[in-house]
């Protein structure tokens, strides 16, 4: 391309409009030929700086006759506002075309790692104790709690175990020594227990609230066992209990399918099969219909239920022929396992962060 | 748990002949009796009748005699074909020596699996190829008898006795080998079930099959005659005001065969239910006891000087039982004892119910035997077997209760079979003790099922369930209400609540239908309950992980925290009966037990970690009342419940936190950032936001685990301390192994949220005037507090000030030795209009003039 020299420009008359045409056809070439911004910037310069042909032609028209200072406006005004809108054009042209090769020129490789804050997660026993306890607070029951270490009364007696009840030897119980006397001689029986189950809330609960009373109880419990891949002597359980005037083991029933169905999916179902429990009679022990059972659909156990012993119910003051109730528990640790596919105890008690972080937040 | 033995069961209720374990299962399950497993073969086949054509001792250089026996198979013979019909038998090596040409016995063929498992080849010994193996019991797994091999004839298996043990024969069908055995979980209620007649009265509830009740006393027993035998009960400390024995039949067979093999079909069934065979006198009593439920106990006659005493054992009374062991009698253990020389119960023969005495026991001299057939009470055996570790098979039956009408139908039983097998003559003395009190009756509402199952059953189903369970019913009321005697083997039906199980139970429980109970109006989750999750939550998010561990201690760690001697957190309550003895107390405190999960993951190669745990902590109150032991079945009285709420020691939930490694990764950034003391105070604080409450830090310089130099204690406004949070001290670290500056946090979060202001938020306006800035550079000196240089900066800006944050800690030459520069930006705001530049310089000058006044800050020059 051929640049016009721009230090001896030739000025064409304001009058001459062939010549104005020229310059504008020269100008307007350049612009249209500028690469970038920077060649635009110059050409800009060129053709319509202080000393560019057109800029001089200007000048002249103060110098013309009154009579040809009008015709020369004429002339000139609109051939420079030709070159202005090109500049402008061009410039919209060029900007955009600089700004995408700029988007070009700034992209990174998006798979480099980008984690530097490491993942934090939620243990998966206290994320479905929530989730139990979101099932029943949505069904208008609320949570109940109690305490780990328990007097035995509360554990077994107010729940229709006796001392000597065989049920109450079948429960690998914990027990703890009352501290030493200041004498050094070992004190008395403590009469304290490591809960085995969540159901001395339920003793708990029928002593403190009014009547009706509609309470889960997720939490810890303890028993004898050696940590082996199905067994752990600190598991947790979910309870509920309901205590009503007219309530049947249908509504246990009904209750029980609503849960499995909130745990498990739709395709879930429950099924009672007679058994004994002291704090319930009748007892059942609760199948669970699991789709995803290992080697085909089928019934596996997941619970125990009743309705409560109306000796419970007279331990907490309660008439049982005026009011009944039902009650049921199962292990979270089990519909963990079953929900998650877990084969072995190990892996949810270890505390290993590798375990955890598969889960998330949530479960 | 009981074994069941089809064919056994099939001498009380009708079976089907292809009744299979797995059935039987599903028949029992439907009433209650769960299955335990299903015990198959532990002999599989070929497995065969053998007869021995010629036995041929052969010297060992090692002196030992082998016998080279050649053993018709019958068509597994070599060459397939009987010997009696010309054919080859097989050439058997034999070590045993019990037998001899003719004699039938069995025959392990190559193939065979013996329990062990011991599989069975073809193989060269002793210079032949010895092509099987004769089989012992012991080797069948049928007994302890390892001497002899089984001969057939002698076991009672021959034509004579209806067996077919032509040789080649099915061995495995002949001894009962290939049967699947069910075995029964029987819950706590239902002891009859601990028996063959129990369990088919089961089974005919579940399937309707006819059933026969052998148990039941028939006219045919023999009366009480004056010379039976003498006994007597004397009870002087009954339990419950329950004397230990009501019932006590005893009968006498005479001139038994002490030879006498037992059967081969009873030590079969015995050892198929789990019992191994011993002498005939007691496999019939145990073999009756597993048939009807009914512990029984055989003693030589000769042995025996009446009368028999039952009675509570003397302080410091002693008695050596039947498995050796010389124990110490407690007084609450019931014995019984006999007369020797006239002197009445001066000699112990047994725990009663529990396990008998070596002195007066049947022997292989044994002629005349005195049957025992008891009834006592549950709970005197319970607490006896419990306190000698002696859950023997009669003391499993006693405690959950036996039929106290059967003594004298078992002891029958026995009788005719002692006179069947062992030739004995039945001696006509009978005596029969009985205090039995009639079964107490109970009344019941014929609504009371519906009631309480939610179906409605008709009058009928309720009267045909309780008499077929055994139940006699009258009609109260005109039959709206009944009264119910419930059976005598059935002492767990005590109330209506049982009655109604019985009832859904045989109806079926399949037949109540699912209906979801009406919602009652609900409150959501405590406040309590809300604010934990918040903070188990807002710790994950911001990167730690959340763990569990076990709360069982080692008393050593205290040592290993470096808690001082008289610190709290060393007082803890112990197991008795802990599962690791070096674990026996339960946690004082979060981190102890926190820190054993990072050490894990540290052995693991999890190098950079944040994990987190809330749990339960106890902390024992000196001088705190036992737990008082209350009846069950009654509300406390009030004082009791206060008792009982002060005997259970404070637990409170605490959250722990611990970091190690680093808390920001390095990576293709660039550097990452060591997880260090301002991880866990932040996360602390950040529990603390969360709950909403506020909480002063404060440098803590002396509480073990921590470093004394970078530690912060957490307060409430009112003093009360509610965690700590900062580095561990190195020697705690260097003595439990963990990687050097690991960092830890623990705060009592039932503190935290019981100081939350538990009302509404009451917002202050937001002000639109235009931001102040000023920042403002004090030099203090080293040891002072930046909270204390902010606080003083608060104080001295006043209202106008919206937010002070300190952006720049310098020490070094240009503020000189010992001191140090804070710098702070305030933001300054008027709530009313725009401050001025002498507003701005007003703030800022009485700010360095409080902070000079309460900190000694100067203006950083």
């Amino acid at each position: 391309m051929s640049t016009p020299d721009p230090v001896q420009p030739a000025a064409p008359s304001p009058l001459d409009g062939p010549a104005l045409e020229a310059v504008l056809s020269e100008a307007l070439a350049a612009v249209e030929s500028a690469r970038d911004l920077d060649e635009l910037k110059t050409v800009r310069l060129e053709h319509t700086g202080d000393r560019s042909a057109l800029a001089l032609a200007n000048r002249q028209i103060g110098q013309l006759a009154p009579a040809d200072k009008a015709a020369a406006g004429k002339l000139l005004g609109p051939i420079r506002g030709r070159l202005n809108q090109a500049l402008a054009a061009r410039t919209q042209v060029l900007e955009a075309e600089r700004d995408e090769r700029v988007l070009v020129e700034e992209s990174v490789d998006v798979t480099l790692p980008v984690d530097r804050a490491p993942a934090g997660a939620r243990h998966p026993l206290e994320t479905l104790q929530e989730r139990a306890a979101d099932f029943f607070t949505a069904m208008g029951w609320e949570i109940a709690e109690g305490p780990e270490i328990e007097a035995e009364w509360f554990n077994f007696d107010a729940l229709n175990f006796g001392p000597d009840h065989p049920a109450r030897q079948m429960q690998d119980t914990f027990f703890l020594q009352a501290p030493a006397r200041p004498d050094g001689e070992p004190g008395e029986p403590s009469n304290l227990v490591l809960r085995t189950h969540t159901s001395p809330v339920q003793a708990r609960t029928l002593l403190e609230r009014e009547l009706p009373v509609y309470i889960a109880c997720p939490g810890k419990v303890f028993r004898t066992d050696e940590l082996d891949a199905t067994h752990t002597p600190v598991f947790h359980q979910v309870e509920g209990l309901a205590v009503d005037k007219g309530l049947t083991m249908a509504h246990l029933l009904g209750t029980l399918d609503h849960f499995a169905k909130a745990m498990f999916g739709p395709e879930a179902r429950t099924r009672l099969r007679p058994s004994f429990f002291p704090f319930t009679e009748p007892s059942a022990e609760m199948d669970l219909w699991f789709p995803q059972k290992k080697g085909g659909a089928g019934w596996i156990e997941w619970g125990g239920c009743g309705m409560v012993n109306p000796n419970v119910l007279r331990s907490a003051g309660i008439d049982p022929e005026v009011y009944s109730g039902f009650a049921f528990g199962m292990g979270i640790e089990r519909t963990l396992m079953l929900r998650h596919g877990i084969a072995d105890m190990h892996d949810m008690v270890e505390g290993d962060v590798r375990f955890s972080t598969q889960f998330g937040m949530g479960i | 748990m009981p074994n069941i033995v089809i064919d056994w069961l099939g001498d009380h209720v009708e079976l089907p002949a292809d009744l299979t374990a797995e059935t039987l299962a599903a028949a029992l399950v439907k009433v209650g009796l769960e299955e335990e497993a299903i015990h198959g073969s532990s002999v599989t086949g070929p497995l065969v009748v053998g007869q021995v054509v010629s036995v041929e001792p052969e010297e060992q250089k090692n002196g030992k005699v082998i016998n080279w026996c050649q053993v018709d198979v019958g068509a597994h013979n070599v060459d397939g074909v009987p010997v009696a019909e010309g054919g080859t038998p097989r050439g058997i090596i034999c070590g045993a020596h019990n037998f001899g040409p003719g004699d039938r016995v069995v025959v392990a063929l190559p193939g065979a699996v013996l329990p062990g498992p011991f599989p069975i080849a073809s193989r060269k010994t002793y210079g032949h190829v010895s092509d099987g193996m004769i089989c012992s019991a012991k080797e069948l797994g049928l007994g302890q008898d390892h001497d002899g091999i089984i001969v057939l004839d002698r076991y009672g298996y021959s034509p004579e006795t209806g067996y077919d043990t032509t040789p080649g024969t099915d061995a495995l069908e002949l001894l009962g080998l290939g049967d699947e055995v069910l075995e029964i979980n029987v819950t706590p209620d239902r002891g009859y079930c601990f028996s063959y007649r129990g369990v088919a009265r089961e089974y005919s509830h579940s399937t309707g099959a006819a059933f026969t009740d052998r148990g039941l006393p028939t006219g045919d027993l023999p009366g009480v005659t004056p010379d039976g035998f003498p006994v007597e009960v004397e009870d002087g400390a009954p339990i419950h005001g329950v004397t230990g024995c009501d019932r006590f039949v005893t009968r006498i067979v005479r001139g038994i065969d002490p030879q006498a093999p037992t059967p081969a079909w009873m030590q079969r069934r015995l050892t198929q239910a789990g019992m191994r065979p011993i002498s005939l006198a007691v496999d019939i009593t145990n073999y009756v006891m597993l048939d009807l439920g009914q512990p029984l106990h055989a003693y030589d006659l000769a042995k025996v000087a009446g009368p028999v005493v039952v009675r509570r054992a003397h302080a410091g009374e002693r008695h050596t039982t039947l498995d050796g062991v010389d124990r110490r009698l407690d007084v609450e253990d019931l014995l019984i004892t006999d007369s020797p020389e006239g002197v009445r119960g001066s000699r112990v023969l047994g725990i009663a119910g529990v396990m008998g005495g070596a002195s007066s026991e049947v022997s292989e001299t044994t002629t005349d035997v005195l049957v025992e057939a008891a009834h006592f009470d549950p709970i005197t055996v319970a607490r006896s077997a419990r306190r000698h570790k002696l859950p023997t098979e009669a003391a499993k039956r006693f405690e959950r209760g036996a039929d106290p009408a059967l003594p004298p139908v078992a002891a029958q039983r026995v009788v005719e079979l002692l006179v069947e097998l062992g030739g004995g003559t039945v001696d006509e003395a009978v005596s029969d003790l009985n205090t039995v009190p009639p079964v107490t009756p109970i009344v019941f509402p014929i609504h009371e099922a519906e009631r309480l199952v939610g179906v409605p059953y008709t009058s009928e189903q309720v009267r045909g369930v309780l008499t077929e369970i055994g139940c006699t019913v009258r009609d109260l009321d005109g039959g709206t209400t009944l009264e119910v005697t419930p059976p005598t083997w059935r002492p767990d039906l005590t109330g209506s609540a049982e009655l109604v199980e019985e009832i859904a139970r045989l109806v079926g429980y399949d037949k109540i239908p699912s209906v979801l109970p009406p919602a009652p109006a609900g409150r959501g989750l405590t406040t309590s309950q809300q604010l934990r999750r918040s903070v188990a939550r807002a710790l994950a998010e911001a990167g730690f992980v959340e763990t569990l561990s076990y709360p069982f201690v080692n008393p050593q760690s205290h040592d290993d925290l470096r808690l001082p001697a008289d610190d709290d957190r060393r007082r803890a309550l112990r197991l008795v009966n802990p599962l690791a003895d070096d674990h026996p107390e339960m946690r004082t405190n979060l981190l102890t037990t926190l820190l054993g999960t990072l050490k894990r993951n540290v052995g693991r190669g999890n190098a950079d970690l944040a994990i987190f745990e809330i749990g339960l902590v106890t902390r024992p109150v000196v001088g705190a009342p036992a737990a008082p032991q209350l009846p069950g079945g009654v509300r406390p009285s009030e004082q009791d419940l206060a008792t009982l709420q002060a005997a259970v020691p404070p637990q409170p939930r605490r959250v722990a936190g611990v970091l190690t490694g680093q808390r920001v990764a390095s990576g293709w950034w660039g550097a990452g950032r060591a997880a260090d003391w301002t991880d866990a105070l932040a996360a602390a604080e950040l529990v603390a936001e969360r709950v909403g409450t506020r909480v002063e830090v404060v440098a803590d310089h002396d509480h073990a685990p921590w470093h004394p130099g970078r530690t912060a204690r957490l307060e409430l406004t009112d003093g009360t301390v509610v965690g700590h949070a900062g580095e561990l001290h190195p020697k705690v670290l260097e003595t439990l192994g963990l990687p050097a500056r690991t960092v830890a946090f623990e705060v009592d979060l039932d503190a935290l949220v019981a100081a939350a202001p538990g009302k509404p938020v009451q917002a202050t306006p937001v002000s639109s005037f235009p931001l102040a800035k000023e920042d403002l550079a004090l030099v203090v000196d080293d040891s002072v507090p930046a909270a204390a240089v902010r606080a003083a900066i608060e104080e001295g800006a006043g209202e106008l000030l919206e937010d002070v944050a300190l952006f720049d800690v310098y020490t070094g030459p240009q503020v000189g030795e010992g001191k140090k520069s804070l710098a702070f930006s305030l933001r300054l705001r008027g709530t009313d209009r725009t401050l001025t530049a002498e507003d701005s310089a007003a703030v800022r000058a009485a700010a360095v003039a409080v902070a000079h006044e309460k900190v000694g800050a100067e203006l950083r020059g």
